[in-house]
């Protein structure tokens, strides 16, 4: 049973794939920036879910990271003309070091559940403030960074396609890692932090130093995840940075599809953007509609599906899989 | 940045910031109620306050009823639909991890808060009622007509909040049930109805708190969220489901917010109060005043 | 030789003294059993062994190193592990991953921890559950699986809460045949018990706790016949009726 089940993965893994490469060929410019905003929310989705799904934080202000990225990389591209890719890289280390400097804070004084999530969104708040306060002397317009062309270098293109195949290649990579860090030790001592702390300590588990690199990942890969968004829109303020609706958009993908899974925030991150485009469509320009449904779905969520839909799915087949086995052993199989 | 402020700006930050503070603690009076009854962060507090504004709002602009009478109102609508609210929704997650309780009542206030988007446009309004739009002098100090009755009422209410539960007997057992769980059951309470009065009366006091200020205040869909930030700096600061603390707390942060701003341009006067949550939330966790026994 | 010397352990909470001036010696291979009334103060006995709490006063010896004050996940890499009286599963993950979880406090290989696990759970008679998730086992899984977590660390000694309290004859008796194989494996047992039967059987030494205190030590005879002990438990008028 379980060889076949995982030469279905293989397949469907393939298929995938092979769909998702030659994507760009068979659907219209509105279809692939649709593509994009689903891999990019599943992306920044994923890299929360690190945090917030296998170590079990919740940050509800995650936007600090994305923000503190997307500035970094485009004031160094503004004032010093230092190359996007290279700024994504230090983007990433500056979200990586304000990570392990709140991480330190929270985790060193015990903060946990709901007062961490309420921590962080207080965090993102007050870089927001201060963005708005600084930006509204300097940068009135925004941040607008400047029109260089084509290039890849400059990580810059006319066309949405580029984007498409970079953003594919950056969910993909955090997708890995997902895989990877779940099969490991590391990933085995997160979920035990999120399930029992006490009882991850008693058998080795180094709670406060586990916590900090789990902080550390997600918030390197949401702070890459923000120069993205600046070079693709090729401006940014604070709003768009370091906003609330950011926070809550990255985080609603995992909880939706299934947080503590390799493929929950970016179902999640799919659904949600069907959702968007539905309402949208269907009940014109109201900006604050798709808002609305997200809401009822996250409390529709919450209340039957806790563990999001893969992680429903999972326990379902389990109970499924152990009536199964129960009739088995019943008429002698084994 | 820094500009010191005159004696008379001072004066009239300090007098501004407590009648205002007297409103933020009618507005933490009910979120620690709930918190300490259910162990509820309640996310959507300001979105129900929010809908006690537009309650106001909406009798006034069409039915010409004045706004202090609509608390007559809005009070009770507002428990209505705390009670529902708790009933429906909250109830099925009481015994979830707490995260999810605050995912869960985030994703309420996003519903309401974007139903309102839908039902009333961004646009902002403002009640004009021209008996009340009034301004005195006391001394070197203006002071708006709104804002006195606004923190009278409010004043008063979170008295009334204070005898009900010290005096009578739902409220006894609400207090029960806050403290001593167990006990509470022993005893024969009915657990469930206290949780659906509790989480009723919290809202009904933030709605109440809308209505107080709707005729000063600016009253837009997404109001309630500047409020439910402040009103979770009140009420971890005073200590969770302490109501004394809330009420000081309420006071103190009103205050600290308008002196705040006296020195402080802007949007930076948020975030020092941002900055004390944190602060807070890792230094002194129990609050001021402790927190209601776990 | 003396594996985990106990040195006037105190700890007070508020008023409330909790543990008092205790002082004992775990031997090496030794299995011994602590007993007292309910709230004497073994399990915060046990919480301040194991790092979870630090004491007012006092020391901890393991293995001639002083391990005062370190933190649980040290203490437990030091092969000092325990269990939980109320037993703390990891809920949703299989029965599987709870042990790989002990494993891997040794074991950094995934594939070897998972080996490990099974060999595991085989001891402890899990491994027809091991793709269960942790939540729905019977009480009786649960203490084993408990035990099998703390095996899994590969520890020179157990502290064991309770892990007989509960479970029926059966499993009782299963759970005191494995405790007796681990002491011939090698391992030393610290055990909190109120099961008579269970403490009675297994133990070489015993030591009683009484508000705090410890009132008594010696071997389970010794214990049994010992009046302090028997005042402790059974009040004063049942020694003096009985002519103790």
């Amino acid at each position: 049973m379980t060889s076949l089940n995982g030469k279905w993965h293989i397949v469907l893994f393939a298929l995938a794939g092979i769909m998702a490469i030659f994507l760009p060929l068979m659907v219209g410019r509105y279809f692939i920036h649709l593509a994009i905003t689903v891999l990019f929310f599943g992306y920044l989705g994923m890299a929360w879910n690190i945090l917030g799904g296998y170590a079990g934080q919740f940050s509800f202000g995650h936007a600090a990271f994305f923000g503190i990225g997307a500035f970094t990389s485009s004031l160094l591209q503004l004032h010093a003309g230092v190359n996007p890719w290279i700024g994504m890289a230090l983007a990433g280390s500056a979200g990586l070091l304000l990570g392990l400097f709140i991480g330190y804070l929270c985790f060193r004084y015990g903060l946990h559940g709901p007062y961490f999530a309420l921590a962080m969104l207080a965090l993102a708040e007050m870089l927001r403030l201060a963005a708005v306060q600084w930006m509204s002397a300097k940068y009135p317009l925004g941040i607008n960074l400047p029109i260089l062309g084509d290039s890849l270098l400059h990580f810059q293109f006319r066309s949405k396609v580029p984007y498409y195949y970079i953003m594919l290649v950056m969910m993909s990579g955090v997708l890995y890692l997902s895989h990877v860090i779940e099969g490991k030790k590391l990933g085995l001592y997160f979920k035990a932090i999120r399930e029992n702390e006490n009882a991850a300590e008693s058998l080795g588990v180094n709670v406060f130093k586990n916590k900090l690199v789990a902080m550390g990942i997600s918030s390197f890969l949401t702070a890459m995840g923000g120069t993205f968004y600046a070079q693709y829109y090729l401006t940014i303020d604070e709003e768009a940075a370091f906003g609330t609706a950011v926070s809550i958009e990255v985080l609603l993908g995992p909880i939706i599809g299934g947080a503590g899974t390799v493929f929950g925030p970016l179902l999640g991150a799919g659904i949600l953007e069907l959702l968007s485009e539905t309402t949208r469509n269907l009940l014109g320009g109201h900006s604050g509609m798709h808002l609305m449904v997200y809401g009822a779905i996250l409390v529709t969520v919450i209340i039957f599906l806790p563990n999001g839909i893969l992680g429903g799915l999972k326990s379902i087949s389990k109970r499924y899989g152990r009536k199964g086995e129960e009739i088995r052993e019943a008429y002698g199989d084994s | 940045m820094f500009t010191l402020p005159g004696l008379p700006l001072l004066l009239q930050s300090i007098v501004s910031g407590l009648l205002m503070g007297g409103v933020y603690s009618l507005v933490a009076v009910g979120l620690s109620l709930i918190f300490g009854v259910m162990r509820i962060i309640n996310f959507a507090h300001g979105s129900f306050m929010m809908l006690g504004m537009f309650t106001t709002y909406w009798l006034y602009v069409l039915l010409g009823i004045d706004p202090y009478l609509s608390l007559l109102f809005s009070i009770p609508a507002l428990f209505v639909i705390g009670l529902l609210v708790e009933r429906f929704v909250i109830d099925k997650v009481l015994s979830a991890p707490e995260h999810n309780q605050l995912l869960l009542t985030l994703g309420v206030s996003m519903f309401i808060e974007n139903f309102a988007l839908f039902l009333w446009t961004p646009n902002f309004r403002a009640m004009n009622v021209p008996y009340i739009q009034k301004a005195g002098t006391v001394g070197l100090v203006m002071i708006s007509f709104p804002k006195v009755i606004a923190f009278l009422f409010a004043i008063f209410l979170s008295a009334a909040l204070y005898y009900f539960l010290k005096k009578t007997d739902l409220g006894k057992a609400i207090r029960a049930a806050s403290e001593e769980k167990e006990g509470a059951l022993t005893v024969g309470i009915n657990l469930k109805r206290i949780y659906y009065v509790a989480f009723g009366i919290g809202t009904a006091c933030v709605g109440a708190a809308g209505t107080l200020t709707a005729p000063f205040f600016y009253v837009n869909p997404h109001v309630g969220g500047i409020f439910v930030i402040t009103a979770f700096v009140i009420v971890v600061l005073g200590g969770m489901g302490n109501f004394i603390g809330a009420l000081v707390g309420g006071l103190l942060i009103g205050l600290a917010e308008s002196v705040g701003a006296a020195f402080i341009p802007g949007q930076l006067k948020q975030f020092i109060i941002y900055f004390i949550f944190i602060l807070v939330l890792l230094f002194k966790p129990e609050g001021l005043f402790g927190r209601s026994s776990d | 030789m003396v594996i985990l010397e106990v040195k006037k352990l105190t700890k007070a909470f508020g008023g409330l003294v909790a543990v008092k001036d205790l002082s004992f010696d775990l031997k090496k291979g030794e299995i011994l059993g602590i007993i007292g009334p309910n709230g004497a103060g073994k399990t915060t006995l046990f919480n301040l062994i194991t790092g979870f709490i630090k004491p007012d006063r006092g020391d901890i010896h393991f293995n001639g190193d002083r391990v005062t004050g370190l933190r649980p996940n040290e203490i437990c890499k030091r092969g000092l592990a325990r269990t939980f009286q109320i037993t703390q599963p990891f809920g949703n993950l299989t029965v599987l991953e709870n042990v790989r979880i002990g494993a891997h406090n040794r074991i950094s290989s995934s594939r070897e921890a998972t080996e490990e696990a099974l060999r595991i759970l085989e001891k402890v008679g899990l491994f027809k559950k091991r793709e269960e998730f942790a939540s729905v086992l019977s009480i009786g899984h649960r203490k084993s699986l408990e035990l099998g977590k703390v095996l899994a660390t590969k520890p020179e000694v157990i502290l064991l809460d309770e892990v007989v309290a509960g479970l029926n004859s059966r499993e009782a008796d299963d759970m005191i045949k494995r405790l007796k194989l681990l002491r011939e494996e090698g391992i030393t047992i610290l055990l909190i018990e109120h099961v008579m039967k269970a403490i009675m059987s297994l133990s070489d030494r015993i030591v009683v706790i009484h508000y705090g205190e410890k009132i008594a030590e010696g071997n389970p005879k010794e214990i049994a016949r010992d009046p302090k002990v028997i005042e402790a438990y059974l009040g004063e008028e049942y020694v003096l009726a009985t002519g103790n």
